[in-house]
């Protein structure tokens, strides 16, 4: 495959945070479409990597290609408008608004010419806006102030929020982080049925392995800023180096 | 029909312009000029409440107050115009101008260090103004009187088309801040209030809300400043004084963000307080000032404007019922 076919690519990414080293000479890949998770323990550099992506941190030397255009230099604001959008570990909404609110300003957003005497909540707009809470099941919470809102609802109103503008690639950072056991599957559930019919590429940030085996096409694992390993769930989680590091002895599912 | 047609924001808003035009005519002249200053001063804080909407509050808002009420000035005394609904207008626009210019700039930065950094310009503003006599120095200097479409009313009613003008002038303004407000780049800056990374992670750009909401308060600042010079037919270098803009900021607070008729009741409040606690109190009015502001933040912490939104969400729900 040419470099041409890939929607995004790290090239010799490195970059350091004083002595310590977050990513050394990353290079990866992705296809579109493509389900990939990046997992690593705790400052692996899997964070990092994705804020890199996202244009919040600038790599000290290599580059990052989106479409085949160099992306390295933009900001955050100008990544999004290209398409590329994030959710969060910590949800990133806005607190005194209700949930309905919040997708109205995420549409807004994504708009590329605005009305300044036009009402946001046209019907059009009402109309898109019902349509993702409904693909998000969170029509029963449309109209309660999100800082109300259970952990969990908050996790997918931030992905949904992000969804709104229609990206390419869709990054999310440990969607199940500070959700129960029992949550973290349904709710996994209700992201991969809101993203299906979409041609969406996802790059997620997970620790838990099942999820991780269940949900991702392909896997790519960091530990001290490198990449250690990088193909499908059997490949990576049966790696010696994977083991030692990341997962300890994790059980490979049988499919 | 018939609901929707009283439902709406313009049919509302000529409603009550019409009841303060009609009343304008029956009540005493003193405060016809009080009501016209307190409109001046509410301009000049819906700029600072559309500021707040985007998290930011302006210490320094004498300064776009002053150039306007200089910029009427001037126009009046040196190009010899005197039509008060021009001047006005050309405040506005230069005023505006002048937020373009110097927005960029602040937009920079956030909180205290936005708030200090306007109040510095507000400040080298006034330190210019007292320094330059042809401008009349400390004292400033009086405008011409005031002429409407080339007429100049008679001294009876000099005040009154002036409150007139002021009266459609703040309904307008109003009208089309309503209508921003909703607005999708309204509501964008709402959310750069609460959330700013977020914003530019949705791929909105929070500077440039800032922008335009500086040049919006600097256009309102300068209108609000021509009115006042022209209301009281005489301009000096305190429009500029750090207590004026503190005066406004009181506005700001005492309103919310809410509601937009709100800052002009506020104002109107605050130039009540000043008439009559100045009037009976000429030595200690600034401490009764002081008294109200300490009860205005403990007992309506959002604000008056929160008292309207609660009404008005009330009415809205019953209508939907």
């Amino acid at each position: 495959m040419t470099n041409a076919n890939y929607i995004l690519r790290a090239e010799g990414i490195n970059k350091s945070f004083g002595a310590v080293t977050a990513a050394n000479d990353i290079n990866i890949n992705i296809q579109s479409g493509e389900k990939v998770s990046l997992i690593g323990s705790n400052g692996a550099g899997k964070t990092t990597f994705m804020n890199m992506v996202t244009g919040y941190l600038k790599p000290d030397t290599g580059s990052i290609i989106f479409e085949n255009k160099d992306i390295t230099q933009l900001n955050p604001r100008q990544i999004t408008q290209k398409g590329i959008s994030r959710s969060f570990q910590i949800p990133q909404i806005f607190e005194p608004m209700t949930a309905w609110e919040n997708l109205l300003v995420a549409l807004g957003t994504s708009k590329k010419k605005h009305s300044y005497f036009k009402s946001a909540k046209s019907q059009e707009n009402a109309d898109y806006i019902d349509e993702i809470l409904n693909r998000f099941a969170l029509n029963e919470f449309a109209h309660r102030q999100v800082s109300e809102l259970p952990g969990g609802v908050r996790k997918l109103l931030d992905i949904a929020m992000a969804l709104v503008r229609k990206p390419k690639i869709l990054l999310l950072d440990e969607p199940t982080s500070g959700v129960g056991s029992e949550e973290k599957y349904p709710l996994m559930d209700t992201i991969a049925k809101a993203l299906s019919g979409e041609n969406l590429t996802v790059i997620f940030v997970e620790h838990d392995m099942d999820i991780v085996q269940n949900y991702s096409d392909r896997i790519i694992a960091f530990y001290s800023g490198s990449v250690i390993a990088d193909g499908n769930s059997k490949e990576v989680l049966s790696d010696s180096k994977v083991q030692e590091y990341v997962t300890g002895k994790t059980k490979l599912k049988a499919n | 029909m018939i609901n929707k047609f009283y439902n709406n924001l313009i049919v509302q808003s000529i409603f009550l312009m019409s009841i303060l035009i009609i009343m304008g005519l029956f009540i005493p002249n003193w405060l016809v000029f009080v009501i016209t200053k307190a409109i001046a001063y509410g301009l000049v804080a819906l700029g600072i409440v559309t500021l707040m909407r985007g998290g930011l509050v302006s210490f320094g808002q004498g300064f776009v107050f002053a150039i306007g009420g200089y910029t009427a000035g001037l126009l009046g005394t040196q190009a010899g115009l005197t039509d008060a609904i021009l001047l006005l207008f050309i405040s506005f626009l230069f005023t505006g101008f002048v937020g373009l210019i110097i927005g960029p700039l602040l937009a920079r930065y956030r909180d205290i260090f936005f708030a200090m950094l306007s109040l510095a310009f507000s400040m080298v503003l006034y330190g210019v103004l007292i320094k330059i006599d042809a401008i009349g120095g400390s004292d400033g200097f009086v405008l011409p009187e005031s002429t409407y479409f080339g007429i100049l009313p008679s001294t009876e009613y000099a005040d009154y088309m002036l409150y007139l003008v002021s009266i459609i002038l703040s309904g307008i303004v109003s009208i089309l801040l309503r209508y921003y407000y909703n607005s999708t780049p309204g509501l964008i800056a709402l959310a750069v209030r609460e959330n700013e990374l977020r914003v530019e992670y949705l791929g909105a750009s929070a500077f440039t809300v800032t922008v335009l909401n500086f040049t919006i308060a600097a256009g309102l600042g300068g209108m609000g400043g021509a009115l006042n010079g022209i209301a009281l037919g005489h301009i000096d270098p305190e429009f500029s004084y750090w207590t004026t803009s503190g005066e406004f900021v009181f506005i700001s607070i005492l309103a919310g963000y809410l509601s937009v008729p709100a800052v002009f009741l506020a104002a109107l409040l605050l130039e009540l307080v000043r008439s009559f606690s100045g009037r009976y109190f000429p030595d200690t009015w600034q401490l009764i000032l002081g008294v109200f502001l300490i009860l205005s933040i403990i007992y309506i912490p959002t604000g008056i404007g929160s008292f309207f939104k609660k009404f008005m969400d009330k009415l809205n729900k019953k209508k939907n019922k």
